[in-house]
């Protein structure tokens, strides 16, 4: 039997009603291992204007490099509380604020490791379809060698990497840029 | 777990081998080497990111090309969801207040299938809806129709160890909106599913047979396949309209499947 996937449809503007219960903008657990940070953003549209009905949703590994999930077979440590999900919709000026740690390296392909890198998916009305993109850490030696990283034009990769506040190293910005002077990488994936 | 049985049995040999020889051992992680990636979508059958007859995609669509990339362990694994996730009687959205709400009651049930027809158990559903007055409970909806305080309009549910899901809701109302002149939605229900792994998250919005709103929607019109848009419209159903109590529409749901072997299709 073949079928075919079903089409997707915009979140609309009035998702919050629906999206609440899954909301989760804190994604620390008690006992949790790692380094805590803070990624703070804003969603902007073509214009420069905030977009103030998104929704960001986060899916990582944990700090040793394994995602809460059964095919992830490799032998590290499962933080079996830590589901390395989460969700945050966007306030009235577009920005959100993710509190979480930084996770572990994972395997790529042919026998590569990736860089600590989130995987994130934007949601909002005007995109009958959502945006993925990955934010990566700055500073990190891993990046030079990440092998999505170097799919991406290098004149563009650093929309992909968030940037530490000066003195705070686990206080991190990044933005998603919809169109136009440093817009964004999203991935067909 | 049970919605990954299926994974040693479609796997490559070389991917069961990697996996027997990393469980043999204990430790192995280079002998992850690929995983099975999930298949891309047929052209036209889902819609683009710019779509001007809907106006809120001009200035938000990506004007640069995406970066095709390969399915890593990132991508195939997503975020999981259990029993403990879910309030058990929030799949009845016409009980979640003192009194009932208005409106025609219906039941909305389908299954959730991958592209190969395996069902995908225990994955959360979450809609959400305008009431029958077509009024959202939102902050933002100014549409001059009443709100019902006996309808949030918002449910969720995990899938059982068949893929179904059922919700027990009343049939939304249309609402007009600002995207052209006189532009009216056509009565949808909106539908969110995780399925299992990031690469099979999605989005999408149920419709209604015989709505004569659909032909000017450009949200429905967003995806330039006939038949795929036909996939968005619900089957009204005998089967599960209950004597006295509620219609039944069916609508079933397909998520991404898996590309035959692990190298397949990494462009």
């Amino acid at each position: 039997m073949k079928l075919q996937p079903t089409s997707s449809q915009t979140v609309g503007p009035f998702f919050d009603i629906g999206l609440r219960r899954f909301c989760c903008a804190d994604l620390l657990v008690p006992g949790l291992s790692g380094s805590r940070i803070t990624i703070e953003g804003r969603v902007l549209d073509g214009n420069g204007l905030p977009v103030p009905d998104a929704v960001v949703e986060v899916w990582q590994a944990n700090a040793h490099g394994k995602y809460a999930h059964p095919e992830d077979t490799q032998d590290k440590p499962l933080e079996s509380a830590f589901k390395g999900y989460g969700r945050i919709a966007t306030d009235d000026q577009g920005r959100f604020r993710i509190t979480t740690i930084k996770p572990g390296p994972v395997p790529g392909p042919r026998g590569t490791n990736q860089a600590p890198h989130l995987e994130i998916s934007v949601f909002m009305r005007g995109l009958l379809k959502r945006l993925v993109t990955r934010i990566y850490f700055p500073d990190d030696p891993r990046n030079g060698a990440d092998p999505v990283l170097a799919l991406v034009a290098p004149e563009r990769r650093g929309t992909l990497i968030a940037k530490a506040a000066p003195g705070q190293p686990d206080r991190l910005a990044w933005d998603v840029v919809l169109q136009g002077a440093g817009e964004t990488v999203f991935f067909d994936c | 777990m049970s919605g990954f049985d299926g994974i040693l049995k479609i796997c490559s040999p070389d991917c069961i081998l990697a996996r027997v020889a990393h469980n043999g051992r204990g430790t192995a992680l280079s002998l992850i080497t690929d995983v099975q990636g999930y298949r891309r979508p047929i052209p036209g059958t889902q819609p683009e990111y710019l779509h001007p007859a809907y106006v809120s995609s001009i200035k938000r669509a990506p004007t640069q090309p995406l970066v095709v990339i390969p399915h890593t362990l990132s991508e195939v694994t997503g975020p999981q969801f259990g029993k403990e996730d879910i309030a058990p009687e929030i799949f009845d959205l016409t009980r979640q207040h003192a009194g009932e709400p208005l409106g025609e009651r219906m039941i909305v049930t389908g299954r959730v299938l991958d592209e190969d027809g395996r069902s995908i158990p225990h994955t959360v559903v979450e809609i959400w809806q305008a009431n029958a007055a077509g009024r959202y409970l939102h902050k933002w909806d100014q549409h001059n129709a009443p709100l019902d305080p006996n309808f949030t309009g918002s449910g969720h549910t995990l899938t059982d160890a068949e893929g179904r899901y059922r919700f027990i809701t009343i049939k939304p109302g249309c609402y007009p909106w600002r995207n052209h002149y006189n532009a009216w939605r056509p009565a949808h229900i909106h539908f969110s599913l995780f399925g299992p792994a990031f690469a099979t998250r999605l989005v999408t919005q149920m419709y209604f047979p015989g709505d004569p709103l659909l032909a000017s929607d450009p949200i429905f019109n967003g995806t330039p396949d006939e038949a795929a848009r036909q996939r968005l419209i619900a089957n009204f159903d005998w089967e599960t309209t209950v004597p006295e109590t509620a219609l039944g529409f069916r609508f079933d749901i397909i998520l991404r499947g898996r590309e035959q072997t692990p190298m397949e299709g990494k462009a």
